[in-house]
């Protein structure tokens, strides 16, 4: 009895070979696991150590942060003295400079508002409100001439603002419009369902440049003289019903996923359609095609760049027009470092929000 | 002795309680047929069924006896006949469709409890969005019926948490939750593991002790000796031979009968 113990407790301290664990063991299996894994691993640690020392000298070591661009000329390094200079104009574009506070107000009350109603606990009534009282906050800011606010015309509106206003207002619209379309490609009414398929097919079908160039110079042609649309709401309305087609086309999938045995079931429990779809098919369906629906906002928040062409002021058209002032050509590497980090802020935000919401959701199954 | 899991008529007690043959029948279905496209699934179909009546349908496979369940609360529409459903003829008025569907209870053979759902929230759903019962009162219902299936203990956990029969008998609360005049069984233990089969139907049999109107489509033939007043044959479409258990098995009329039953019976 004795001596068996003593072998077990033996045999417990025994440790697997010190190759084969730890830093050594991961080393060995993932980066020297025979010649040729051997061979690579030296040719890219060869090329990491050409590009990474000159590109942190380029980046830190030799760059301008706030100097003149005449110092940039004269320095190796990234002139990061580009952004620092224009940083206000690169943001708030053509928004009047001694009321920039105000679309900076509102977009810091977009992000607290965001930031607030990620936490699905916090989802109700009272968030709703918070929310309608927000945008109309927000909506003064930008427009003012009420509480003694300065009025700005909405053609200044631009960079930053302008951005977010049109991805954060087309995504929310969008996606309950791409839910109506999906349910009324599927509904068993032939007008609906034959008005859902050729809308959906018919904007799929058309890039979003033509859309926004539509809505920005053939649309007036059908407008009574006299009658003009804000520009911006015209781009935006371009904007909701393109991602709008895309998200019904995903939602679609997320339906045909869900299967008869629910339908059949929600029906024999007596709910009407629209209770039936509200509180069984689409929280289920809408999970589903979380992932998929995050990819369409992404790339639809950077879509919205392409306002450009019908010479919105967005985020994008702001940068550029820094870079074609003569005192500051050349430096557009690190200008579009700078929007592009921007751009990724958001689109990460978006990406990783939707996994949270997917392993919460996921939770309960 | 029974092997695992196959019932017999020793295992159960008969279920005594009779139908009220005095009142108005709950489903009376007269005439009618349904086709599938061309294929003609359910053929010149009368059917009679009395209040606290209960009724057991077998039959081949593609005989037609889930779909002639589904017609009744119109998870299938019929193309001739007419079925009337306490006293609510089935038409295509929607309104109608949604009333009778709240008044009949359907368990199905893969349950089909809503994933997303817990157990309670999936008992309470029916009675607060069409019955309009407030929350609480609801919950206390759906609490009330999940100890009669015996699975209180479940009530905050998720379907998938659950084994099939613990998920089959939750089904049977949530379509006893709405209080229905007539419960409709689609081969309710068809996709149990053997061992589970008892489970649901132990609560099938409470169930018809209590007086509850039952259609019943099973191969468990203990059950239907056992709780059904009687047993209808189905094949093609139509329904080949009904009449009470004692007579069904012992003394079939048709040489089909006689074929099937000498098939499950061994």
């Amino acid at each position: 009895m004795e001596k068996e113990k003593s072998i077990l407790s033996d045999e417990s301290n025994i440790r697997p070979p010190a190759t084969q664990v730890g830093v050594l063991g991961w080393t060995k299996k993932n980066l020297f696991d025979g010649p040729w894994n051997t061979a690579l691993t030296l040719l890219i640690l060869f090329f990491l150590w050409k590009v990474i020392p000159p590109l942190i000298n380029w980046f830190f070591i030799e760059s301008r942060w706030a100097s003149t661009s005449a110092e940039c000329y004269a320095a190796d390094g990234a002139c990061w003295s580009i952004i620092t200079y224009n940083i206000r104009f690169i943001i708030f574009g053509l928004f009047p400079p001694h009321l920039q506070w105000r679309p900076l107000t509102a977009m810091l009350l977009l992000a607290g508002m965001l930031f607030y109603s990620r936490d699905r606990r916090h989802w109700g009534k009272g968030l709703g409100y918070a929310w309608a009282v927000a945008l109309f906050v927000m909506g003064l800011l930008m427009k003012g001439g009420l509480f003694g606010l300065a009025p700005v015309e909405s053609t200044q509106w631009s960079g930053l603002p302008l951005t977010l206003m049109l991805s954060v207002f087309g995504m929310v619209a969008a996606y309950p419009l791409g839910v109506m379309l999906a349910l009324g490609r599927r509904s068993r009414m032939p007008a609906i369902k034959s008005l859902s398929v050729v809308y959906i097919e018919m904007i799929r079908g058309v890039p979003l440049i033509s859309l926004l160039f539509m809505s920005s110079v053939m649309f007036p042609l059908f407008l009574p003289e006299g009658i003009t649309i804000n520009k911006i709401l015209r781009a935006q309305v371009a904007i909701i019903l393109f991602t709008a087609a895309y998200i019904a086309e995903v939602v679609r999938g997320g339906l045909q996923a869900i299967s008869r045995g629910q339908y059949e079931a929600a029906e024999s429990l007596g709910l009407n359609y629209y209770q039936q779809m509200r509180l069984i098919i689409l929280p289920q369906a809408l999970k589903i095609v979380i992932p998929p629906t995050v990819g369409i906002l992404i790339s639809a928040f950077k879509d919205t760049s392409l306002v450009v062409i019908i010479a919105l002021y967005d985020l994008l058209k702001t940068t550029q027009s820094v870079l074609s002032n003569p005192k500051w050509m050349g430096f557009s590497a690190e200008a579009y470092i700078f929007i592009a980090l921007i751009y990724f802020i958001c689109c990460y935000a978006m990406a990783s929000y939707s996994r949270r919401l997917e392993r919460e959701l996921g939770a309960n199954t | 002795m029974s092997s695992a899991g196959q019932i017999t008529a020793n295992d159960l007690k008969p279920v005594t309680t009779e139908p009220k043959s005095d009142e108005s029948p709950i489903i009376r279905i007269t005439g009618m047929h349904k086709w599938f496209g061309e294929f003609h699934v359910l053929s010149n179909i009368h059917l009679t069924v009395a209040r606290q009546e209960r009724i057991v349908i077998c039959g081949p496979s593609g005989s037609g006896k889930s779909t002639l369940i589904r017609c009744i609360n119109r998870l299938e529409e019929h193309q001739r006949g007419e079925i009337i459903v306490d006293e609510i003829k089935l038409t295509n008025d929607i309104k109608n469709i949604e009333k009778i569907r709240a008044e009949v209870g359907m368990v199905f053979q893969h349950f089909n409890l809503f994933p997303h759902l817990s157990i309670l929230e999936n008992l309470t759903l029916g009675p607060i969005w069409v019955r309009k019962t407030p929350k609480a009162e609801a919950e206390e219902t759906a609490m009330y019926y999940l100890e009669k299936v015996r699975i209180a203990e479940q009530a905050q956990k998720y379907p998938g948490q659950l084994s099939g029969g613990q998920q089959q008998r939750v089904a049977i609360a949530r379509s006893l939750c709405m209080k229905p005049r007539v419960m409709l069984f689609d081969e309710p233990t068809s996709a149990l593991d053997p061992e589970m089969v008892k489970e649901v139907l132990d609560v099938m049999i409470e169930l018809a002790e209590e007086g509850m109107t039952m259609i019943v489509v099973t191969h468990e033939m203990g059950f239907a000796k056992s709780v059904a007043h009687r047993v209808l044959f189905m094949d093609f479409g139509r329904i080949v031979e009904e009449n009470r258990p004692e007579e069904f098995f012992n003394n079939p009329q048709h040489e089909r009968t006689k074929l099937f039953l000498s098939q499950i019976l061994h």
